[in-house]
């Protein structure tokens, strides 16, 4: 209250409003409090519990680590793990490598032009689901790219093309992931060149440096954080989406959400647990990561913005 | 630019070609015969695409109106207070923006079956707030962090009250963040395919789901036809903040 001529026309709530502040950010929070605590963190402590032993419908009821022991010696798992993780950093790397190139390339452009911004938005909105229809439709045996092999006489039958989706290597589900994630690290890269990049680099030309000498030394040095903080993100996504590795991925062995999944949906209920296991795994790798992100990138709030990726 | 505007305009194209292709098998590289089955079977009401489509359209609706609620004064709350638990709170904000929905939704499944919320509408709007909530909040904060509250102080000076203050002087001057922060959570939500399964149990029948139904019975015109559906809002957001993106050019998100 700044100024006493205006007291009359507040309400005694009003004045109370005011004069608590802390009172006040915990009613404006209250809400969302209720949604992330309630729901998603509370959907996180029973998920665990049930990991647990805490499980009346499928009998159980007892503290046990027994889900998690039988994680360790359980092939599926082992091996599900391995690829995701392998899977996921691949992405994530060659992702990185191509968004900060991407974004070297475009700086002037889109220092000139709004819509380039808009563009590299594009496949970041596109659903996940969207991607991987249309990634099928080009690279499957039968697909677009196969036709024109075909049509260029490189090979006759669609068993000769590759197999590039369902694959042993996971190239459907990187390659999906690559589309989707190079824009993202582009951005936050070219937002960090935008703000910055132009005068220490002016600088550096002044002082006599070459080309090379200024990418090496003030414009890499300065994206970095961009880049390393971006791609952080992008791994803990990777890690544990599903609807990529369930559309592009082979059965056996899958990614780790897809191999929950079908554990929490099998029609066995004691495999429930198992699945919980497996979904508390991937949140803790997950948790973890957005951990660092947020150490790393001493994230103040007005820079943190997330994209698109669901 | 014109590789990059190739390159997003090359599937959609595909995707046109393909919903209207019939008998477009390899090795030939342009349908044979063009059919409008694919979006005829798409608009009749015995497959139930359109009720599912509409379900979709009601529930990223509510999600998106519940979101912003939810999240404006949260936001506002995190851009212009200092509390004590603000990097908790901003932590717990990224964390099912980015986190896999996996294990919480599993929780929650556990917790909707006490209440009857499995299998059901609520219960799906429910889930989906999950991630839109705290995306619509961290995008609302980035607003609110420029916002300047000198604004409405003199508006209250003035004379104005609470309602009008937000309705002339805060609403105004956060409207763009606050109609991408909107748009965001509806294609979130319009998008979202395991927490709906999980959750509604296969009793709620979103687009997503039958276009997965669609893709594993292998009908590419069908699935060519609801892909683009399920891309239409995509589209029209993007044309949206194209718009408004020309007033106030910033390259971030």
């Amino acid at each position: 209250m700044r100024n006493g001529g205006t007291t009359k026309i507040r309400l005694n709530g009003e004045r109370a409003w005011r004069a608590a502040p802390r009172f006040r950010v915990f009613v404006m929070l209250a809400p969302a409090l209720v949604v992330i605590g309630g729901l998603f963190v509370g959907g996180l402590v029973l998920a665990l519990a049930q990991s647990l032993g805490y499980f009346p419908a499928g009998g159980e009821n007892a503290f046990t680590f027994r889900h998690y022991q039988a994680l360790l010696f359980d092939e599926e798992f082992l091996q599900s793990l391995l690829l995701t993780f392998v899977l996921a950093s691949v992405a994530t790397i060659i992702s990185a490598g191509l968004g900060l190139a991407l974004a070297l390339a475009l700086r002037e452009v889109a220092g000139r032009h709004r819509f380039v911004g808009v563009l590299l938005q594009i496949p970041l909105a596109m659903p996940h689901l969207v991607v991987g229809v249309i990634l099928i439709n080009f690279i499957a045996p039968s697909g677009f790219i196969a036709r024109l092999a075909f049509a260029v006489g490189i090979i006759s039958l669609p068993a000769d093309f590759p197999l590039l989706t369902n694959d042993a290597y996971g190239f459907g589900i990187i390659s999906a992931y690559v589309i989707k994630e190079t824009p993202f690290i582009a951005l936050m890269t070219l937002a960090v060149l935008l703000r910055t990049g132009q005068e220490y680099e002016l600088a550096a030309r002044t002082l006599g440096a070459n080309r090379r000498q200024r990418l090496r030394y003030v414009t890499l040095p300065l994206v970095a954080p961009a880049v390393v903080s971006s791609a952080l993100l992008v791994l803990a996504f990777i890690f544990g989406a599903f609807e990529i590795p369930f559309l592009l991925g082979r059965t056996y062995p899958a990614m780790l959400s897809v191999v929950a999944q079908r554990r929490f949906t099998s029609v066995n209920l004691s495999e429930r647990p198992d699945a919980l296991a497996v979904a508390v795994c991937l949140a803790l790798v997950a948790t973890l990561l957005v951990y660092v992100y947020m150490r790393l990138a001493r994230v103040l709030i007005g820079t943190t913005k997330p994209t698109m990726f669901t | 630019m014109i590789a990059l505007g190739g390159l997003t305009a090359t599937p959609l194209l595909f995707l046109i070609v393909s919903s209207f292709a019939r008998q477009w098998f390899f090795p030939a590289i342009a349908p044979r015969e063009f059919s409008s089955r694919a979006w005829e079977y798409v608009a009749s009401d015995s497959a139930g695409i359109l009720s599912a489509l509409w379900t979709s359209v009601v529930i990223a609706l509510v999600v998106t109106s519940l979101a912003i609620l939810i999240a404006l004064p949260a936001a506002r709350a995190l851009a212009l207070h200092e509390f004590k638990g603000k990097r908790v709170m901003t932590f717990l904000l990224l964390l099912p923006v980015i986190a896999p929905p996996l294990a919480a939704t599993m929780g929650m499944h556990n917790l909707f079956l006490r209440y009857g919320l499995t299998d059901s509408l609520t219960g799906v709007v429910l889930v989906h707030l999950v991630p839109c909530v705290p995306y619509a909040t961290l995008m609302l904060a980035s607003s609110f962090a420029n916002f300047d509250t000198d604004t409405e102080a003199q508006a209250r000076t003035l004379g104005a009250n609470f309602f009008n203050i937000w309705r002339y002087v805060t609403l105004p001057a956060i409207a763009p963040g606050l109609g991408v922060a909107a748009s965001f959570a509806f294609l979130i939500s319009w998008s979202q395919y395991l927490t709906t399964v999980f959750i509604g149990g296969g009793q709620v029948l979103t687009l997503p789901l039958i276009l997965v139904g669609f893709q594993r019975s292998g009908d590419e015109a069908v699935t060519a036809a609801l892909s683009l559906i399920f891309l239409l809002p995509t589209l029209i957001v993007f044309l949206f903040i194209a718009r408004f993106i020309k007033h106030d050019y910033q390259i971030d998100l």
